[in-house]
């Protein structure tokens, strides 16, 4: 699958989207789905959470392990995608469109930090070699 | 990089060609799934699914004694095999009554017997095996190296591999359940891992590949060692090296059955320790009230104090049952039907102590849980 253009990227497999109300929805990569496995649990974040760059607020379980989602730019947590709670699968379905979170940035200037699409399709590439 | 390479089994390239994830167990390169760990687990409960279990070990034990030696060497009694073709599962002890491996016997003909073994224990078990029978001059160890091992599992394994072999069919169809019969060049056993109906087959590892392509064909899926993990705990089997090791003793992993005791002539090694070692701990199972997913290793409480009473040895999440699921070292006072809490990552979350197996046939055996 081919890195989508219309958003940025963590190295920590984090995409990061900003929308037109100024929120930014975040989930992971199609890359990391597939390292994951089948996915069984999401563990979202609280509304209301204030979160620091690169902090941890999110959790999934695969078959296998658990893995810490961290929030890629400063803000508080403003909506969680409960679909996720029923369906976990559906990030291994399409994880580009299967959110995770969404924020208020304290700083939508943070988002410049992120790498956009061909910086990690490198960060993938060095992961696959 | 692996310092070492790691070991191919002959069906290798079937599974990279079937775009299989490969990981590294015990040393062996081997499928850990083939797109989806849990579809692959739902075949086998529904239909049928093929493991590539080629690292494991069979070995043949022949001889005039060898019924004796095994006899000494087992905590079950070979005794009990009365029909050839017939087979029982046991542990291999200590001297000390420590669990060295869990195993098939196969009661092949008078003085003809098969192991299979774990792949992690097969080298320290043939060495154990050969230093046991060094004094005992007409029984025969031979690890079958050369054979690949084919488990096919679920409700319609049987009749899959009769349309992938007609020549076979007869032969599986009178097959009863923890027998074996010979067929061609194969060997197959009516014994699995997964809790399901099924048979395992080993074959000279030329025609393995085959086989395979023929299940295949007749609509058997592949499936890899995370679905055989899921399927096996959800069957409440335990897994050498992780539920039970030499530290344990039959009776504190729920295998106290498998240890014959009736005979009292009968001195096997490790008989004489275990009477004197009584459990001091028992294996139930473990059921996760909240969600989340519980993993080997991690501790448990009763309900509201802060002294951790056990430990989790295997878990995982249940596709057959939607939950979460563990195997669990508790007190021996400990009963089914109790609440605990285990500590997962940085909470203490509510499950049900449970007896196990958690599944048969494809459907779930736990208690109303609400």
């Amino acid at each position: 699958m081919t890195v989508p253009n219309d958003r940025k990227y963590a190295e920590t497999h984090e995409w990061a989207r900003l929308d037109p109300d100024g929120t930014v929805t975040v989930g992971i990569t199609d890359h990391a789905q597939e390292q994951l496995g089948d996915l069984v649990f999401v563990e979202l974040p609280a509304l209301g959470k204030s979160v620091a760059k690169g902090q941890e607020c999110a959790v999934v379980e695969s078959v296998k392990a658990a893995s810490d989602i961290y929030a890629p730019v400063a803000g508080e947590i403003v909506a969680v995608n409960e679909a996720l709670s029923d369906s976990p699968e559906k990030i291994n379905e399409d994880a580009y469109a299967a959110w995770i979170f969404r924020m208020k940035p304290r700083n939508v200037a943070e988002l410049n930090e992120l790498l956009d699409a061909s910086g990690y399709e490198q960060v993938i590439a060095s992961d696959n070699a | 990089m692996p310092a070492t390479a790691l070991r191919q089994t002959p069906l290798f390239e079937l599974h990279r060609e079937s775009g299989a994830r490969m990981v590294d167990f015990s040393g062996w390169e081997m499928p850990l799934h083939y797109g989806s760990q849990i579809s692959e687990h739902q075949q086998v409960r529904t239909d049928a699914g093929m493991f590539d279990v080629s690292h494991m070990l069979a070995v043949d034990v022949e001889g005039e004694r060898a019924r004796d030696f095994l006899r000494r060497l087992l905590a079950n009694d070979v005794a009990r095999l009365v029909a050839p073709g017939s087979a029982l599962y046991s542990c291999m002890l200590r001297d000390d009554g420590g669990i060295l491996d869990d195993l098939i016997v196969y009661f092949r003909a008078p003085c003809r017997y098969r192991i299979v073994v774990n792949a992690a224990t097969a080298e320290r078990d043939i060495a154990w095996m050969s230093e046991q029978s060094a004094a005992w001059l007409d029984v025969v160890l031979a690890p079958r190296r050369e054979l690949a091992i084919l488990a096919v599992q679920g409700p319609q394994a049987r009749a899959r591999v009769s349309a992938a072999r007609p020549q076979w069919q007869s032969a599986i169809e009178s097959l009863r359940a923890f027998h074996c019969t010979d067929v061609d060049d194969a060997f197959v056993a009516r014994t699995g891992y997964t809790g399901e109906d099924g048979v395992e087959i080993l074959l000279p590892a030329d025609q393995a590949s085959a086989l395979w392509q023929a299940l295949r064909e007749a609509g058997v899926r592949p499936c890899g060692l995370g679905a055989r993990d899921t399927l096996r705990l959800e069957a409440g089997m335990a897994l050498y090296g992780q539920d039970m090791d030499e530290t344990t003793v039959p009776a504190e992993v729920g295998l106290g059955w498998t240890v014959a005791m009736q005979d009292n002539g009968r001195d096997f090694i490790g008989r004489v320790a275990l009477m004197q070692r009584p459990p001091r701990f028992q294996t139930l199972g473990l059921v996760l009230l909240e969600k989340g997913v519980l993993r080997g290793h991690q501790n448990i409480r009763s309900v509201d104090t802060d002294t951790t009473c056990g430990v989790t040895t295997s878990g995982g999440f249940a596709p057959t049952l939607n939950r979460s699921i563990a195997l669990a070292r508790l007190p021996l006072d400990c009963s089914a039907g109790s609440q605990v809490e285990v500590e997962v990552r940085d909470r203490w979350l509510r499950a049900r102590v449970v007896h196990y197996p958690f599944v048969r046939h494809g459907k779930s055996l736990l208690p109303p849980l609400d």
